[in-house]
Protein backbone atom coordinates (compact mmCIF):
# COMPACT_ATOMS: atom_id res chain seq x y z
CA UNK A 1 0.00 0.00 0.00
CA UNK A 2 1.66 3.30 -0.90
CA UNK A 3 0.53 5.14 2.27
CA UNK A 4 2.84 3.42 4.55
CA UNK A 5 5.69 3.57 1.87
CA UNK A 6 5.40 7.43 3.13
CA UNK A 7 6.20 6.42 6.80
CA UNK A 8 9.70 4.99 6.06
CA UNK A 9 12.26 6.06 3.73
CA UNK A 10 13.04 3.69 1.23
CA UNK A 11 16.80 2.88 1.89
CA UNK A 12 16.53 3.86 5.30
CA UNK A 13 18.80 7.15 6.47
CA UNK A 14 17.61 10.57 7.25
CA UNK A 15 14.28 12.14 5.65
CA UNK A 16 14.16 16.08 5.10
CA UNK A 17 10.92 16.59 4.70
CA UNK A 18 10.41 18.75 7.45
CA UNK A 19 12.94 20.73 6.97
CA UNK A 20 11.61 23.64 4.63
CA UNK A 21 8.58 24.06 7.10
CA UNK A 22 11.15 24.30 9.81
CA UNK A 23 13.10 26.61 8.10
CA UNK A 24 9.83 28.68 7.12
CA UNK A 25 9.24 28.84 11.20
CA UNK A 26 12.88 29.52 11.46
CA UNK A 27 12.53 32.62 9.42
CA UNK A 28 9.51 33.70 10.92
CA UNK A 29 11.61 34.41 14.59
CA UNK A 30 10.82 31.10 16.14
CA UNK A 31 14.02 29.96 17.59
CA UNK A 32 15.06 26.17 16.31
CA UNK A 33 15.14 23.74 19.41
CA UNK A 34 18.31 23.10 21.59
CA UNK A 35 19.38 19.60 21.44
CA UNK A 36 20.68 17.23 24.28
CA UNK A 37 24.24 17.41 24.50
CA UNK A 38 26.80 15.66 26.52
CA UNK A 39 28.98 18.42 27.84
CA UNK A 40 31.45 15.55 28.89
CA UNK A 41 34.44 14.59 29.54
CA UNK A 42 35.90 11.24 28.32
CA UNK A 43 39.07 9.98 28.13
CA UNK A 44 41.02 6.60 27.24
CA UNK A 45 44.73 5.44 28.08
CA UNK A 46 46.23 2.18 26.95
CA UNK A 47 47.93 0.13 29.94
CA UNK A 48 50.31 -2.97 29.90
CA UNK A 49 47.28 -5.15 28.93
CA UNK A 50 44.85 -3.62 26.89
CA UNK A 51 42.53 -0.28 26.95
CA UNK A 52 40.87 1.38 29.74
CA UNK A 53 38.10 4.06 29.17
CA UNK A 54 36.54 6.73 31.19
CA UNK A 55 33.77 9.04 31.13
CA UNK A 56 31.68 11.38 33.25
CA UNK A 57 27.61 11.05 33.30
CA UNK A 58 25.88 14.53 33.34
CA UNK A 59 23.63 15.20 30.05
CA UNK A 60 22.74 19.00 29.66
CA UNK A 61 20.40 20.96 27.79
CA UNK A 62 21.55 24.26 27.23
CA UNK A 63 22.77 25.32 31.11
CA UNK A 64 19.67 22.64 32.46
CA UNK A 65 21.17 19.25 34.10
CA UNK A 66 18.96 17.00 32.02
CA UNK A 67 19.91 13.53 33.24
CA UNK A 68 22.44 13.08 36.08
CA UNK A 69 23.24 9.85 35.76
CA UNK A 70 23.23 8.78 32.03
CA UNK A 71 25.81 6.26 30.17
CA UNK A 72 28.35 7.91 28.01
CA UNK A 73 30.28 4.26 27.13
CA UNK A 74 28.75 2.83 24.19
CA UNK A 75 28.73 -0.65 23.72
CA UNK A 76 30.34 -1.67 20.04
CA UNK A 77 31.52 -5.59 20.06
CA UNK A 78 32.53 -7.54 23.23
CA UNK A 79 36.25 -6.02 22.59
CA UNK A 80 35.43 -2.28 21.42
CA UNK A 81 33.95 0.17 23.42
CA UNK A 82 33.25 3.99 22.50
CA UNK A 83 33.05 7.03 24.79
CA UNK A 84 30.46 9.77 22.90
CA UNK A 85 30.69 13.46 23.33
CA UNK A 86 28.32 16.15 21.57
CA UNK A 87 24.77 15.82 20.56
CA UNK A 88 23.77 13.15 22.48
CA UNK A 89 21.32 11.71 20.03
CA UNK A 90 24.09 11.55 17.13
CA UNK A 91 26.70 9.86 19.42
CA UNK A 92 24.00 7.28 20.30
CA UNK A 93 22.53 6.92 16.66
CA UNK A 94 26.22 6.44 15.41
CA UNK A 95 27.35 4.03 17.55
CA UNK A 96 24.33 2.13 17.42
CA UNK A 97 24.74 1.68 13.86
CA UNK A 98 28.01 0.98 13.69
CA UNK A 99 27.49 -1.65 16.20
CA UNK A 100 25.12 -3.54 14.00
CA UNK A 101 27.17 -3.09 11.21
CA UNK A 102 30.24 -5.07 13.06
CA UNK A 103 28.13 -7.56 14.10
CA UNK A 104 26.78 -8.46 10.69
CA UNK A 105 30.21 -7.82 9.70
CA UNK A 106 31.30 -10.58 12.40
CA UNK A 107 28.28 -12.98 10.78
CA UNK A 108 29.77 -12.85 7.77
CA UNK A 109 33.82 -13.11 8.44
CA UNK A 110 33.77 -15.40 11.46
CA UNK A 111 36.25 -13.79 13.53
CA UNK A 112 36.48 -11.36 16.13
CA UNK A 113 36.08 -7.44 15.07
CA UNK A 114 38.87 -4.97 14.73
CA UNK A 115 39.35 -1.63 16.66
CA UNK A 116 40.56 -0.45 12.99
CA UNK A 117 37.35 -1.45 10.99
CA UNK A 118 35.08 0.28 13.38
CA UNK A 119 37.41 3.37 13.45
CA UNK A 120 36.81 3.22 9.29
CA UNK A 121 33.20 2.84 9.25
CA UNK A 122 32.80 5.50 11.93
CA UNK A 123 34.71 7.87 10.24
CA UNK A 124 33.26 7.21 6.46
CA UNK A 125 29.81 8.18 8.09
CA UNK A 126 30.58 11.23 9.81
CA UNK A 127 32.48 12.81 7.43
CA UNK A 128 29.94 12.50 4.50
CA UNK A 129 27.42 14.17 6.73
CA UNK A 130 30.16 16.81 7.08
CA UNK A 131 30.51 17.46 10.76
CA UNK A 132 26.73 17.78 10.92
CA UNK A 133 26.23 15.01 12.82
CA UNK A 134 28.14 16.26 15.53
CA UNK A 135 29.86 13.51 17.33
CA UNK A 136 33.37 13.53 18.73
CA UNK A 137 34.39 10.20 19.98
CA UNK A 138 36.88 7.80 21.78
CA UNK A 139 37.25 4.40 20.52
CA UNK A 140 39.25 1.77 22.18
CA UNK A 141 39.65 -2.11 22.41
CA UNK A 142 41.52 -5.10 22.37
CA UNK A 143 41.77 -6.90 19.05
CA UNK A 144 43.91 -9.90 17.70
CA UNK A 145 47.17 -6.82 16.60
CA UNK A 146 46.85 -5.49 20.52
CA UNK A 147 45.64 -2.60 21.96
CA UNK A 148 44.55 0.47 20.16
CA UNK A 149 43.17 4.03 21.32
CA UNK A 150 41.59 6.11 18.90
CA UNK A 151 39.76 9.33 18.88
CA UNK A 152 37.39 10.74 16.00
CA UNK A 153 36.32 14.56 15.18
CA UNK A 154 32.86 15.27 13.87
CA UNK A 155 34.25 16.15 10.83
CA UNK A 156 35.62 12.30 10.70
CA UNK A 157 39.28 13.40 10.92
CA UNK A 158 41.15 10.68 13.95
CA UNK A 159 44.24 9.89 15.63
CA UNK A 160 45.68 7.01 16.71
CA UNK A 161 47.07 8.03 20.80
CA UNK A 162 48.86 6.22 23.51
CA UNK A 163 46.06 7.86 25.89
CA UNK A 164 43.36 10.50 24.91
CA UNK A 165 40.67 13.16 26.00
CA UNK A 166 37.92 14.97 24.20
CA UNK A 167 34.73 17.12 25.60
CA UNK A 168 34.43 20.46 27.16
CA UNK A 169 36.10 18.99 29.88
CA UNK A 170 39.27 17.95 27.61
CA UNK A 171 41.90 20.23 28.64
CA UNK A 172 40.95 19.46 32.51
CA UNK A 173 41.92 15.96 32.05
CA UNK A 174 44.49 16.14 29.47
CA UNK A 175 46.41 17.99 31.76
CA UNK A 176 46.28 15.15 34.53
CA UNK A 177 47.20 12.54 32.16
CA UNK A 178 50.15 14.53 30.44
CA UNK A 179 51.31 15.16 34.28
CA UNK A 180 51.49 11.63 35.69
CA UNK A 181 50.54 8.91 32.24
CA UNK A 182 53.82 6.73 31.55
CA UNK A 183 53.94 3.61 29.73
CA UNK A 184 53.21 0.19 31.42
CA UNK A 185 50.45 1.04 33.76
CA UNK A 186 49.17 -1.75 35.66
CA UNK A 187 45.43 -2.52 35.96
CA UNK A 188 44.75 -0.57 38.84
CA UNK A 189 47.26 2.64 38.80
CA UNK A 190 45.62 2.52 34.79
CA UNK A 191 41.98 2.73 36.39
CA UNK A 192 43.37 5.23 39.43
CA UNK A 193 44.68 7.71 36.73
CA UNK A 194 41.51 7.68 34.36
CA UNK A 195 39.40 8.36 37.64
CA UNK A 196 41.52 11.31 38.45
CA UNK A 197 41.61 12.44 34.58
CA UNK A 198 37.52 12.62 34.97
CA UNK A 199 37.05 13.93 38.50
CA UNK A 200 38.72 17.00 37.19
CA UNK A 201 36.92 17.07 34.47
CA UNK A 202 34.05 16.94 37.03
CA UNK A 203 35.15 19.35 39.41
CA UNK A 204 36.49 21.94 37.21
CA UNK A 205 33.97 21.57 34.11
CA UNK A 206 30.51 22.76 33.97
CA UNK A 207 29.67 20.65 31.35
CA UNK A 208 30.32 17.61 33.36
CA UNK A 209 29.96 16.55 36.31
CA UNK A 210 28.04 13.25 38.67
CA UNK A 211 29.54 10.18 38.79
CA UNK A 212 32.65 8.46 37.26
CA UNK A 213 32.55 5.52 34.86
CA UNK A 214 35.21 3.10 33.58
CA UNK A 215 35.57 0.12 31.29
CA UNK A 216 38.55 -1.90 31.17
CA UNK A 217 39.01 -4.04 28.54
CA UNK A 218 41.73 -6.47 28.49
CA UNK A 219 42.47 -9.31 25.57
CA UNK A 220 39.22 -11.53 25.66
CA UNK A 221 37.79 -10.07 28.28
CA UNK A 222 36.13 -6.70 29.28
CA UNK A 223 34.76 -5.14 32.88
CA UNK A 224 31.98 -2.06 32.45
CA UNK A 225 32.15 -0.21 36.39
CA UNK A 226 29.28 1.39 35.92
CA UNK A 227 29.45 4.38 38.49
CA UNK A 228 32.91 3.39 39.83
CA UNK A 229 33.13 6.88 41.71
CA UNK A 230 30.05 8.69 42.89
CA UNK A 231 32.22 11.90 44.15
CA UNK A 232 28.89 14.00 43.88
CA UNK A 233 25.88 12.00 46.05
CA UNK A 234 22.94 13.84 47.20
CA UNK A 235 23.43 15.01 50.46
CA UNK A 236 20.28 17.25 51.08
CA UNK A 237 17.85 14.77 51.11
CA UNK A 238 15.71 14.51 54.53
CA UNK A 239 14.70 11.28 55.45
CA UNK A 240 11.08 12.62 56.62
CA UNK A 241 10.37 13.20 52.84
CA UNK A 242 8.12 15.66 51.55
CA UNK A 243 4.84 16.66 53.66
CA UNK A 244 1.82 18.08 51.89
CA UNK A 245 0.09 20.62 54.12
CA UNK A 246 -3.13 20.95 51.50
CA UNK A 247 -4.77 17.86 49.09
CA UNK A 248 -4.81 18.81 45.61
CA UNK A 249 -8.55 19.12 44.61
CA UNK A 250 -9.78 16.46 41.88
CA UNK A 251 -12.70 18.17 39.42
CA UNK A 252 -12.99 14.76 37.63
CA UNK A 253 -11.56 11.02 38.47
CA UNK A 254 -12.34 7.97 35.65
CA UNK A 255 -11.27 4.67 36.37
CA UNK A 256 -10.71 1.50 33.92
CA UNK A 257 -10.17 -1.33 35.49
CA UNK A 258 -7.65 -3.47 33.47
CA UNK A 259 -7.90 -7.17 32.92
CA UNK A 260 -5.34 -9.70 34.74
CA UNK A 261 -2.65 -10.70 32.01
CA UNK A 262 -3.12 -14.36 31.03
CA UNK A 263 -0.26 -16.18 29.40
CA UNK A 264 -1.44 -18.25 27.21
CA UNK A 265 0.78 -21.10 26.57
CA UNK A 266 -0.17 -23.06 23.35
CA UNK A 267 -0.23 -26.60 23.68
CA UNK A 268 -0.01 -28.55 20.53
CA UNK A 269 1.09 -31.55 19.35
CA UNK A 270 4.50 -31.94 17.65
CA UNK A 271 4.29 -32.11 13.93
CA UNK A 272 4.03 -35.64 12.38
CA UNK A 273 5.39 -36.65 9.48
CA UNK B 1 10.96 32.95 20.94
CA UNK B 2 11.75 29.25 20.89
CA UNK B 3 9.26 27.19 18.42
CA UNK B 4 8.72 25.02 21.80
CA UNK B 5 7.39 28.11 23.39
CA UNK B 6 4.46 28.63 20.44
CA UNK B 7 1.95 26.33 21.96
CA UNK B 8 3.19 26.10 25.86
CA UNK B 9 3.17 22.34 27.69
CA UNK B 10 4.44 20.85 30.95
CA UNK B 11 4.56 17.04 30.49
CA UNK B 12 5.77 14.70 33.82
CA UNK B 13 6.12 11.50 34.73
CA UNK B 14 7.13 9.21 37.90
CA UNK B 15 7.99 6.44 39.42
CA UNK B 16 6.18 4.56 41.93
CA UNK B 17 6.29 0.85 43.61
CA UNK B 18 4.52 -1.28 41.04
CA UNK B 19 2.90 1.49 39.32
CA UNK B 20 3.67 5.17 37.36
CA UNK B 21 1.89 7.90 37.37
CA UNK B 22 2.02 10.78 33.81
CA UNK B 23 0.41 13.75 34.54
CA UNK B 24 0.22 17.01 31.77
CA UNK B 25 -1.44 20.33 31.75
CA UNK B 26 -4.27 21.36 29.40
CA UNK B 27 -3.75 24.63 28.03
CA UNK B 28 -3.22 25.07 24.18
CA UNK B 29 -2.17 28.72 23.50
CA UNK B 30 -0.63 30.68 20.56
CA UNK B 31 1.72 32.22 22.16
CA UNK B 32 0.49 34.59 24.52
CA UNK B 33 -3.37 34.08 23.71
CA UNK B 34 -5.02 31.13 24.89
CA UNK B 35 -7.20 29.03 22.16
CA UNK B 36 -8.05 25.67 24.49
CA UNK B 37 -8.44 24.39 27.92
CA UNK B 38 -8.60 20.71 27.27
CA UNK B 39 -5.91 20.05 25.33
CA UNK B 40 -5.14 16.38 25.23
CA UNK B 41 -1.24 15.99 26.02
CA UNK B 42 -0.93 12.45 27.08
CA UNK B 43 -1.90 9.41 25.04
CA UNK B 44 -2.65 5.65 25.03
CA UNK B 45 -0.57 3.26 23.39
CA UNK B 46 -1.97 0.85 25.21
CA UNK B 47 -3.20 -0.44 28.07
CA UNK B 48 0.23 0.00 30.30
CA UNK B 49 2.26 2.11 28.09
CA UNK B 50 0.84 6.33 27.85
CA UNK B 51 3.22 8.90 25.88
CA UNK B 52 3.23 12.40 26.77
CA UNK B 53 4.26 14.98 24.07
CA UNK B 54 5.28 18.54 24.68
CA UNK B 55 6.27 21.00 22.31
CA UNK B 56 4.75 22.23 18.63
CA UNK B 57 0.70 21.30 19.08
CA UNK B 58 0.34 19.69 15.12
CA UNK B 59 3.74 17.87 15.79
CA UNK B 60 2.34 16.45 18.77
CA UNK B 61 -0.94 15.42 17.47
CA UNK B 62 0.72 14.05 13.95
CA UNK B 63 3.89 12.36 16.18
CA UNK B 64 0.75 10.75 17.72
CA UNK B 65 -0.55 9.55 15.11
CA UNK B 66 2.47 8.04 13.08
CA UNK B 67 3.19 6.20 16.59
CA UNK B 68 -0.23 4.58 16.86
CA UNK B 69 -0.18 3.30 13.37
CA UNK B 70 3.37 1.34 13.87
CA UNK B 71 1.93 0.18 17.08
CA UNK B 72 -0.94 -1.00 15.48
CA UNK B 73 0.91 -2.69 12.76
CA UNK B 74 3.20 -4.24 15.29
CA UNK B 75 0.26 -5.77 16.95
CA UNK B 76 -1.06 -7.44 14.02
CA UNK B 77 2.27 -8.44 13.29
CA UNK B 78 3.42 -10.02 16.90
CA UNK B 79 0.04 -10.50 18.13
CA UNK B 80 1.26 -8.73 21.46
CA UNK B 81 1.65 -4.92 22.79
CA UNK B 82 4.76 -3.40 22.75
CA UNK B 83 7.10 -3.65 25.23
CA UNK B 84 8.14 -0.15 26.69
CA UNK B 85 11.79 0.04 25.93
CA UNK B 86 10.97 -1.47 22.71
CA UNK B 87 8.71 1.95 22.13
CA UNK B 88 10.99 4.44 23.37
CA UNK B 89 13.63 2.52 20.86
CA UNK B 90 10.74 3.17 17.92
CA UNK B 91 10.30 6.31 19.24
CA UNK B 92 13.68 7.45 19.39
CA UNK B 93 14.54 6.10 15.30
CA UNK B 94 11.46 8.08 14.10
CA UNK B 95 12.78 11.33 15.70
CA UNK B 96 16.09 10.38 14.47
CA UNK B 97 15.58 9.96 10.97
CA UNK B 98 14.41 13.15 11.12
CA UNK B 99 17.43 14.56 12.12
CA UNK B 100 18.60 17.99 10.20
CA UNK B 101 14.13 18.77 9.92
CA UNK B 102 13.25 17.13 13.23
CA UNK B 103 9.64 17.10 14.72
CA UNK B 104 9.07 19.74 16.89
CA UNK B 105 8.59 18.05 20.08
CA UNK B 106 10.04 16.38 22.80
CA UNK B 107 8.16 12.77 23.83
CA UNK B 108 8.01 11.31 27.68
CA UNK B 109 7.22 7.26 27.63
CA UNK B 110 5.58 5.80 30.62
CA UNK B 111 5.32 1.95 31.07
CA UNK B 112 4.60 -1.00 32.97
CA UNK B 113 7.05 -3.13 31.62
CA UNK B 114 8.03 -7.39 32.56
CA UNK B 115 7.19 -8.54 35.83
CA UNK B 116 5.27 -4.99 36.51
CA UNK B 117 8.22 -3.16 36.77
CA UNK B 118 7.51 0.81 35.70
CA UNK B 119 9.82 2.18 32.75
CA UNK B 120 9.69 5.62 32.20
CA UNK B 121 12.13 7.86 29.56
CA UNK B 122 11.89 11.26 27.76
CA UNK B 123 13.86 12.05 24.48
CA UNK B 124 15.31 15.63 22.83
CA UNK B 125 13.18 16.54 20.03
CA UNK B 126 15.95 14.36 18.01
CA UNK B 127 15.68 11.40 19.86
CA UNK B 128 18.30 11.30 22.39
CA UNK B 129 16.85 8.91 24.95
CA UNK B 130 17.42 9.75 28.73
CA UNK B 131 16.18 6.56 30.90
CA UNK B 132 15.21 7.65 34.59
CA UNK B 133 14.26 5.56 37.53
CA UNK B 134 12.36 8.27 39.06
CA UNK B 135 11.24 10.42 37.32
CA UNK B 136 11.45 12.81 34.21
CA UNK B 137 10.01 16.58 32.52
CA UNK B 138 9.58 18.05 29.47
CA UNK B 139 7.98 21.30 28.16
CA UNK B 140 8.22 25.11 28.79
CA UNK B 141 7.79 24.32 32.50
CA UNK B 142 10.54 21.90 32.85
CA UNK B 143 12.74 24.14 34.57
CA UNK B 144 10.71 24.35 37.54
CA UNK B 145 9.36 20.81 36.92
CA UNK B 146 13.00 19.84 37.64
CA UNK B 147 12.82 21.73 40.97
CA UNK B 148 9.65 20.59 42.26
CA UNK B 149 10.40 16.80 41.11
CA UNK B 150 13.76 16.88 43.18
CA UNK B 151 12.23 18.20 46.14
CA UNK B 152 9.01 16.37 46.28
CA UNK B 153 10.32 13.03 44.96
CA UNK B 154 10.41 9.96 46.98
CA UNK B 155 11.34 6.27 45.79
CA UNK B 156 8.88 3.34 46.29
CA UNK B 157 5.68 5.50 46.72
CA UNK B 158 2.30 3.62 46.22
CA UNK B 159 -0.79 4.56 44.10
CA UNK B 160 -2.28 6.93 46.12
CA UNK B 161 0.55 9.06 47.47
CA UNK B 162 2.26 8.78 43.87
CA UNK B 163 -0.66 10.98 42.63
CA UNK B 164 -0.67 13.57 45.11
CA UNK B 165 3.24 14.03 44.41
CA UNK B 166 2.90 13.92 41.12
CA UNK B 167 -0.20 16.81 41.02
CA UNK B 168 2.23 19.00 43.24
CA UNK B 169 4.91 18.82 41.49
CA UNK B 170 2.83 20.07 38.35
CA UNK B 171 0.59 22.44 39.80
CA UNK B 172 3.50 24.22 41.52
CA UNK B 173 5.71 24.09 38.46
CA UNK B 174 2.97 25.48 35.83
CA UNK B 175 2.01 27.98 38.44
CA UNK B 176 5.40 29.27 37.71
CA UNK B 177 5.06 29.40 33.62
CA UNK B 178 3.01 31.74 31.74
CA UNK B 179 2.75 29.42 29.07
CA UNK B 180 1.24 26.53 30.87
CA UNK B 181 -0.85 25.72 33.04
CA UNK B 182 -5.22 25.52 33.18
CA UNK B 183 -5.88 22.50 35.50
CA UNK B 184 -4.15 18.96 35.05
CA UNK B 185 -4.47 15.70 33.55
CA UNK B 186 -3.26 13.04 35.71
CA UNK B 187 -2.88 9.36 34.61
CA UNK B 188 -1.99 6.64 37.48
CA UNK B 189 -1.25 3.33 36.14
CA UNK B 190 -1.16 -0.26 38.41
CA UNK B 191 -1.36 -3.56 37.31
CA UNK B 192 -4.94 -3.70 37.77
CA UNK B 193 -6.27 -0.41 36.69
CA UNK B 194 -5.79 2.89 35.05
CA UNK B 195 -6.96 6.31 37.26
CA UNK B 196 -7.33 8.94 34.87
CA UNK B 197 -7.71 12.81 37.30
CA UNK B 198 -8.36 15.60 36.21
CA UNK B 199 -6.82 18.42 39.02
CA UNK B 200 -8.20 21.89 39.78
CA UNK B 201 -5.73 24.44 39.55
CA UNK B 202 -5.44 28.27 38.52
CA UNK B 203 -6.88 29.20 35.34
CA UNK B 204 -4.54 32.09 34.50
Amino acid sequence: MSQSAVDVPPKGGFSFDLCKRNDMLTQKGLKAPSFLKTGTTIVGLIFKDGVILGADTRATEGPIVADKNCEKIHYMAPNIYCCGAGTAADTEAVTDMVSSQLRLHRYQTSRDSRIITALTLLKKHLFSYQGHVSAALVLGGVDITGPHLHTIYPHGSTDTLPFATMGSGSLAAMSVFEAKYKEGLTRDEGIKLVAEAICSGIFNDLGSGSNVDICVITKGNNEYLRNYMEPNPRTYVSSKGYSFTKKTEVLLTKITPLLERVEITEVGEAMEE
Amino acid sequence: MSIFEYNGSAVVAMVGKNCFAIASDRRLGVQLQTIATDFQRISKIHDHLFIGLSGLATDVQTLYQRLVFRHKLYQLREERDMKPETFASLVSAILYEKRFGPYLCQPVIAGLGDDNKPFICTMDSIGAKELAKDFVVSGTASESLYGACEAMFKPDMEAEELFETISQALLSSVDRDCLSGWGGHVYVVTPNEIKEKILKGRMD
